[in-house]
């Protein structure tokens, strides 16, 4: 049994490797109910992996992640399924359906789970375009939005079954300062309103350190700090602090590895 | 030498693995087939997209080929004496050989490649990720109605070209050429049978959709999310639906016609 009190997600001793390389060595999290946790960490360091393990969308060579007290990695398809009827999970290009309108993209997931009647449907998928700002847009095709626009209309399918958790990917990449101050506005809005359990993967400090409630900060396969974001902000750690405020040296290099200047340049 | 022995034997392992992951994916794909039957609508959208889509193409090179037949079969019959049986020559060829093969050819170019671009499309913004985190299975709801409608539209395509090439005969034999009617079409009528040459056409045609439309969405599935993974997966299924085309069509004639 679960309490109110355990994490919605607890990863122990996660190793995930691509080939050779260790994308995860030993990583151990927890995501506490009802709140904003941020995964955070540079670019290629793992942190849309660590959602697809999350969902049981890849599977870690060790280690085990529990969701809501059950072991993803070893339910049965079936079960998996059921599990991820619970998950929302918004992707960073939105992965709408390019074939069906924005109405039908946010019915998609209810058609499929919910036994409702059509007209309860279409109340249903007004109101979630309309918690994003996009019941006037329900007639479009996904071509036919802005990238901001294309990933309300995904928050608002991710959140159609009313999920115990919605996953974030990258939400805040590439996304103009008014795209980007509503999805911040948005995400803070619904963990408020519906105690959403969200993860949010990015690597965006400014706007994630604002709606964060808590952080991790990943690098090299391994959790390196963790803690709420005035803590990350203000720590010494150098790698912490490197990353944080955006420097260009420190722990990690500037320059990629390379033989002296001097000798490069007189080939000597 | 012990090198060059194990990259042998990588490269063998690499091609198992392929072809058992193309035959997992084909039985996870006939398993979604149950599902369809309480959503029609999926399978007659892709059967209007595979099918309806490839109809003109088929029924001009169906057309054209009967007509250039004729042309070239008038040639020939005519240095003995028997262009009476232009008729009975045009439809064996179309209805055994042509038929089934060239509708296969244009199938994998033109449906084929558009199904393995669409699927490695999806793949490459998430689509089908997306379905996966949505609990819906990618295979089940969007790679099986493909198979199936690649699957029933080839004959029915195949069917088309064949019917289409004679009446491009006709038009050229009887119309240009001078073929007298009545003998283009009761040659053709006494000729060919039932069993040996239409139903060995279509169970051809059948053959062709079933490796065509697994090739594609395989190739499709299996692409690089890249946009150059995306074009080399669609040259594949060109280039290895033809092969595949050309060698089970050698296969099967030889057995059905061969002893």
């Amino acid at each position: 049994m679960t309490s109110d009190t355990d994490p919605l997600v607890k990863i122990r001793g996660l190793r995930f490797f691509r080939g050779e390389r260790a994308i995860f060595d030993g990583v151990d999290i927890d995501i506490p109910r009802g709140k904003i946790t941020a995964i955070m960490g540079p670019s290629g360091s793992g942190k849309t992996t660590l959602l697809k393990l999350i969902g049981g969308q890849l599977r870690p060579q060790a280690g085990s992640v529990e969701v809501d007290g059950q072991n993803i990695h070893r339910l049965s398809r079936r079960a998996l399924y059921r599990l991820r009827i619970r998950m929302g999970m918004l992707f960073q290009s939105g992965a709408l359906l390019t074939d069906i309108s924005v109405f039908d993209n946010v019915a998609y997931p209810l058609r499929e789970h919910a036994p409702l009647p059509s007209s309860m449907i279409r109340k249903l998928v007004l109101l979630k375009l309309e918690s994003v700002g996009l019941r006037g847009a329900r007639g479009l095709m996904p071509s036919e939005l802005s990238g901001g626009m294309a990933r309300r209309v995904a928050l608002a399918r991710a959140m159609a079954l009313d999920p115990m958790m919605i996953m974030y990917d990258e939400p805040f990449t590439g996304q103009d300062p008014i795209s980007l101050g509503v999805l911040v506005q948005l995400i803070r809005a619904l963990n408020d309103a519906s105690r959403i359990t969200s993860i949010i993967v990015s690597h965006d400090v400014q706007e994630t350190a604002e709606i964060a409630d808590y952080i991790y900060v990943i690098s090299n396969g391994r959790v390196i700090d963790h803690g709420s974001p005035d803590a990350m902000l203000k720590s010494n750690a150098p790698w912490t602090r490197q990353f944080m405020h955006g420097l260009a040296d420190g722990p990690v290099p500037f320059h990629y590895p390379a033989p002296g200047l001097e000798q490069d340049l007189l080939g000597t | 030498m012990l090198e060059q022995l194990a990259r042998l034997g990588r490269v063998g392992i690499a091609i198992l693995a392929h072809i058992g992951r193309g035959n997992i994916l084909l039985f996870h794909i006939l398993g979604g087939i149950t599902d369809l039957a309480t959503r029609p609508g999926l399978l007659i959208r892709q059967l209007y997209s595979v099918g309806v889509l490839s109809m003109l193409i088929i029924s001009v090179s169906g057309t054209f080929v009967g007509m250039v037949l004729a042309l070239q079969g008038h040639y020939t019959l005519s240095q003995f004496g028997a262009e009476q049986s232009l008729g009975v020559m045009v439809a064996a060829s179309l209805v055994r050989e042509l038929g089934p093969v060239v509708t296969a050819l244009l199938f994998a170019g033109r449906a084929g490649s558009a199904l393995t671009a669409e699927i490695g499309l999806m793949k490459a913004t998430e689509q089908l990720s997306g379905l996966e985190m949505m609990a819906v299975d990618p295979i089940k709801r969007i790679l099986t109605p493909r198979f199936l409608a690649g699957f029933i539209s080839m004959p029915l395509l195949a069917g088309m070209f064949s019917a289409l090439g004679i009446l491009g005969g006709y038009f050229v034999g009887v119309g240009l050429l001078g073929v007298d009617d009545g003998a283009f079409w009761s040659q053709m009528q006494a000729k060919i049978d039932l069993h040996e040459d239409i139903y060995n056409g279509v169970i051809k045609s059948f053959v062709f959709g079933w490796v065509c439309t697994w090739i594609a969405l395989f190739q499709g599935y299996e692409a690089v999310p890249t946009s150059e993974g995306v074009s080399r997966a669609t040259t594949r299924t060109v280039v290895h639906s033809s092969l595949a085309v050309l060698g089970m069509d050698f296969i099967l004639t030889a057995l059905m016609f061969g002893g």
